[in-house]
Formats: structure tokens, C-alpha cells, sequence
């Protein structure tokens, strides 16, 4: 259609202001983590003369070695692979099964049961009340703070009951043919049908738990080995306390490492496995993104 | 059920007609009985983690200490509301939190539609999809991550700061996080370019679900770029923008808490103390838990007044609404 179509002057002048245009939100957008990154994997003590924009002036691996041979971080590091793979299983898990008995038109009690949903999304107890809720429940300084309180989401079973809500009738009637009870219908029929909403769900979960940094702050009190790396980088950023680090580093291996460095390649190594994962997963996102967004 | 017969028929009749309806359900409840239990885990999920904190609101009214049960607290009426609308920051806190919101909406509302509307004027394909996947990535990043970032950037040692040195902008480095004039500027920039894609997303979809027909007969008709731009595909998105827009216009009271609390610090308080904050700072830092739940409960009751009033007028002049 674009070739049968003739551009005036006017309009190919337009094409072109529009791809400048968005080569520049592209190149604003890439820039300052590209910043970040090179200025990583610059020597520390030479970074702090500054002036590296392109490329890093002395490549060096050694702040990365610092963090890697840090305990306090890949503690964290593991806290929050931890609390992203089990918090994602569950959720998702969880969230799907209350969805789909809701999904059922049967389901006695349904409309009290949405109401009861629904309610929760314009209201909450705020705050305090949440916070007194968590420590009278003894998960304060627990693995499980990070799990059990994010189980559950009505705004994510509203994206599964669209979803359900368009799957075919008769499977369910052939499976129970066959004897099986709405529990395994659910996680024998439905789960593996319902791969592309599973993933969507999975994919905002896991973003939510690998970049929480909150939950740590206000419920990890005492056992500062269960806060997740989101929580460790909050208190360097906050209150600068990379300078312990980088002295801790220093007496190990080279001196050229600074806090500054070392907060730098933390940052990187936080990010990057997201940066990877998520181009894979965008198909899904965007889909889910649209049925959230029309239903909701 | 049999209420509408229920004069005619005679007392014991209805009564069997009862039980055997009653039969009927506790029939019908054991055959779901596997659904039941999947349904309610998630009810009870629900009371515990939303309705028992809706309940624990009844400290706003009470003087709250932390080592006794709600239920001994002594009630105090509405005195820490009263202390509230006292209070020396609750102008800077208040100010804060509408003025940072108002400016995100006016600035950050438009600016995505702009963009999602540029972005499929895009001809090539694979460079409109690349465009789109890099648009994304700053919303997959942490607040924490930026936070380090903007440190960065925005040190006296900084590329801010070398840049506008060199330009001959300012005459010495300026340390930008610590004063309260540069706060909101940092945080509605950080936010957009956070967010522009992501929130384009929606736009896009929106714009695709358009029927080419509509521009094959304006071609017809001999309309250009710009005026399709303008009389086609923005007026087609507009049910969209209408509920985007309500949902933006009732969350001016809710900042950002994970942005703000990580930017904030002692020197530039007086521009970023919002509502959010100020509940976690009077709450869980100084311990003042029912004054904190206090101001909450206020925040909430506004923010619910301002959903329903904008759900309303956008039924009004759009027939679009939310619920």
C-alpha cells in the first residue's frame, strides 16, 4: 500500500523528521544506562577523574571481581533469585486457581465473592494497619514476607478470568467424563491451555519481586542477610554505605576499586538479567497488557 | 425463591418447599465442593490481607500503642485529624503531593499518546518494533537502579554538570538532589522517560484495533498524513484516553512512593515530602501509628471522592466510563 502511494514533499519531509525524532527518544533512553555500564568497567580510581562518555578509557574487570567476591552481596543476589522464582511460582499458581473457580458460571456465591474482589481495588487499609497486619502475623524478618503477602493479586485474576472466559465449554464436560475433580481439571486441562496469560501474569510478577526494594526496607529489620539486592543498592544509594565495601574490597584485590565502581557493577549485574529476558517475553506482555487494560 | 407465592401457600407446604431447595443447594455445594475450596482460599486470602488492615483503619480514631492488642486502645475521637490539619508540613505536604501529580499529568498524560501516534506513522517495521522493544526497557528497571543513575548524573562530579559547566551554563557544580528547587523537575523527568513507552503500549493498541477502511476512503478523499493524524486516529483512540485519563486525574493523591522515597533526603525535604512519605516517616520511623493511619484514611477517602467524581464526567461528556 506505502508504494502505490505517492509522498509530497511535505510528507517525506515529515518521514524524516519522525525518524530523527525517534532515533533521539531511542538514544536518550539508551544513554544513561550505557553510561553506567562503561563507566563500570572503567578502573575505579581513573573513573573518578571522569570525562568517559563512549567507551571505557582503562577496561577493567575489577570492580565486577569486587562484587562478586563481596558475601554481603551474593547473599542478596540469592535472596532475590530466591523470592523471584518461588514468589513467581505461587503467585501465578495461586492467582490462577482462585480465577478459574471464579471464572465457572456455577460457582455458588460468585457475585458476592467478585464484589468482595472488587471492593479491595478502590479501598485499602493504607500502610500502618497493612504493617501491623505483617508483624502480628509474625512474618517480620522472614524469607516468607517476600511471598505469602504478594500471593495473591485481584487485579491479575481479573486478567486470567478474560482469559478463561474464552476457552471453549466442552473441555471441561470431556474431562469430567473421565472422572477428574475441578482441582486437577484446573491444573491438568487448563494451566498448560492457558500458557500465554500464565507467562503474562509470570513476567509482571517476577519484574515485581526481582525490583521490590520496599518490602525489605520496612519488614527486614534484624536479619539483614534475608534483604534482597534491590534493599542492599537502596541503602548504598540512600545512605552511601558503599565505602565499607570498597575498603572490604581493597584489602582482597586491587586498589583501584572505589565505592562509587562498586555501586556501579552492582547495578549492572542487577540489571542485566532483566534486560535479557524481557524482549523474549514482549509478545506476551503486550498481549496480556491489552486484556488487562480492556477488562480492568 | 418462593417469596412471590409465599401468601398463597400454605405454611407447611412452604416449609417442605424450603428444605428441599435447601436440599438442593447443599446437593449442588458438594458437587462444586473441589471449586468452593479453590474459590474461597482466595476469599480468605483477601479478608486476611485486605479487610483485616480496613479494619485495623478503626486506630485512626483511637490512641494506638504498639504493645497492646486495637482492641485496648482507648478512643480519642478525631484528634489526630484535627492535629493534621494543624500541623506546620501538612502545606508542603500537601502541596507536594498534588503539585507533583498535577505537573506529571499535564506533561507526562500527553506525551505518551504523542508518541504512540508518531511511532505508527513509522514506515519500516523492523525499526518502528526495535523502537518500541527500546522504549520499554527503562520501565523494566528498578526505581533503585534509576535512583543510582540520577545519582550519578547528577553529582558534582557528574556529566550534568560537566555538560552544562561547559557550556558555560552555570559557573560551578551544582549539587542537584540536594535542593528542594530541583526536585520536582528530577522526578517528572525521571518519570517520563521511565514510563513513556510502556504507557504508549495501550495507544498502540488502540490505534492498531482501527479499521484500514477508514484511511483508504480519507485517501480518497485527499487527506494527508496530518489530517488522518488528527481526524482519524486520534478521534478513534479517544474511548481510550477517557478511561486512561480518570484513572490518572483520581491517582493525584497516590505519588510514587517507591520514586520519591528513594530521591528524597533530608535536604530536599521541603519539595519532596508527599502524603506517602509522610504516613511512613510519622508511622513507622517516629512510631505514631494511629496520627500516620490517621492521614492515610484521609489520602484514601480523597482519592476514592476524586475516582468517582472523574468517573462521572467523563460519563457525562463521553459516555465512556469505568464502571
Amino acid at each position: 500500500m506505502f508504494k502505490l502511494q505517492r509522498r509530497s514533499p511535505g510528507e517525506a519531509l515529515f518521514d524524516y523528521v519522525n525518524v530523527i525524532l525517534m532515533l533521539a527518544v531511542c538514544a536518550i533512553t539508551i544513554y544513561p544506562i550505557w553510561y553506567v555500564l562503561i563507566n563500570s568497567l572503567n578502573e575505579g580510581q581513573d573513573a573518578m577523574r571522569g570525562g568517559i562518555y563512549w567507551l571505557p578509557r582503562k577496561w577493567s574487570l575489577s570492580n565486577y571481581e569486587a562484587v562478586f567476591a563481596n558475601s554481603g552481596i551474593m547473599t542478596a543476589m540469592w535472596i532475590t533469585v530466591a523470592k523471584t522464582i518461588v514468589g513467581t511460582v505461587l503467585h501465578v499458581f495461586f492467582t490462577a486457581m482462585v480465577a478459574y473457580a471464579f471464572s465457572r458460571r456455577e460457582l455458588i456465591g460468585r457475585q458476592i465473592y467478585m464484589t468482595i474482589g472488587t471492593i479491595t481495588l478502590f479501598f485499602s487499609g493504607g500502610l500502618i494497619p497493612y504493617y501491623l497486619l505483617i508483624r502480628d502475623m509474625h512474618l517480620l524478618d522472614t524469607f516468607w514476607v517476600y511471598v505469602i503477602p504478594a500471593l495473591f493479586s485481584f487485579f491479575d485474576l481479573i486478567i486470567f478470568l478474560a482469559f478463561f472466559r474464552d476457552l471453549p465449554a466442552g473441555l471441561e464436560e470431556a474431562a469430567k467424563i473421565d472422572g477428574a475433580d475441578d482441582f486437577k481439571i484446573f491444573y491438568r486441562v487448563i494451566i498448560p491451555i492457558s500458557m500465554p496469560v500464565v507467562a503474562t501474569i509470570a513476567l509482571f510478577h517476577g519484574v515485581y519481586q526481582w525490583n521490590d526494594y520496599f518490602s525489605g526496607v520496612i519488614f527486614i529489620n534484624k536479619n539483614t542477610e534475608l534483604q534482597p539486592i534491590q534493599t542492599y543498592l537502596y541503602r548504598i544509594v540512600a545512605q552511601a554505605s558503599s565505602n565499607q565495601i570498597a575498603a572490604q574490597a581493597s584489602g582482597g584485590i586491587t586498589k583501584t576499586v572505589t565505592s562509587q565502581s562498586i555501586k556501579l557493577a552492582t547495578m549492572v549485574v542487577t540489571t542485566l538479567p532483566i534486560v535479557f529476558v524481557y524482549p523474549f517475553l514482549q509478545k506476551y506482555f503486550v498481549k496480556g497488557f491489552m486484556i488487562g487494560s480492556i477488562k480492568g | 425463591m418462593s417469596t412471590e407465592a409465599g401468601y398463597e401457600v400454605p405454611l407447611q407446604k412452604q416449609l417442605t418447599h424450603n428444605k428441599a431447595s435447601f436440599t438442593r443447594l447443599l446437593r449442588k455445594l458438594y458437587a462444586q465442593r473441589y471449586l468452593q475450596v479453590m474459590a474461597l482460599v482466595g476469599v480468605a486470602w483477601m479478608i486476611v490481607f485486605n479487610y483485616i488492615p480496613m479494619y485495623g483503619i478503626i486506630i485512626a480514631f483511637k490512641n494506638f500503642n504498639i504493645i497492646k492488642p486495637i482492641s485496648e486502645a482507648p478512643w480519642a475521637g478525631l484528634t489526630h485529624f484535627k492535629d493534621f490539619l494543624n500541623d506546620d508540613n501538612i502545606g508542603y505536604v500537601i502541596k507536594n503531593t498534588i503539585g507533583m501529580s498535577v505537573l506529571k499529568l499535564i506533561i507526562g498524560f500527553p506525551l505518551p499518546i504523542l508518541f504512540a501516534i508518531f511511532l505508527n506513522e513509522l514506515r519500516p517495521i523492523r525499526f518502528k518494533k526495535s523502537v518500541q522493544t527500546i522504549s520499554y526497557l527503562p520501565h523494566f528497571l528498578s526505581w533503585v537502579i534509576l535512583g543510582g543513575i540520577l545519582a550519578t548524573w547528577l553529582a558534582d562530579i557528574g556529566i550534568v554538570n560537566k555538560l552544562l559547566l561547559w557550556l558555560n551554563v552555570i559557573d560551578e557544580p551544582i549539587t542537584y538532589l540536594a535542593e528542594p528547587k530541583y526536585f520536582w523537575t528530577i522526578v517528572i523527568a525521571s518519570d517520563i522517560w521511565k514510563e513513556l513507552g510502556w504507557s504508549a503500549i495501550i495507544y498502540l493498541a488502540a490505534i492498531s484495533s482501527i479499521s484500514p477502511e477508514l484511511y483508504e476512503a480519507s485517501t480518497i478523499d485527499g487527506a494527508g498524513r496530518f489530517q488522518k493524524m488528527f481526524y482519524i486516529t486520534l478521534p478513534s483512540i479517544q474511548g481510550t484516553i477517557a478511561i486512561l485519563f480518570i484513572l490518572a486525574v483520581s491517582g493525584v493523591m497516590n505519588s510514587n512512593f517507591d520514586q520519591i522515597f528513594i530521591m528524597s533526603n533530608q535536604l530536599n525535604e521541603s519539595a519532596s515530602s508527599v502524603v506517602d512519605t509522610y504516613v511512613y516517616k510519622m508511622g513507622l520511623q517516629l512510631g505514631r501509628h494511629s496520627y500516620a493511619t490517621a492521614v492515610g484514611l484521609l489520602k484514601s477517602v480523597i482519592a476514592l471522592l476524586l475516582l468517582l467524581t472523574a468517573n462521572y464526567i467523563t460519563k457525562k461528556l463521553n459516555d465512556t466510563s469505568l464502571f
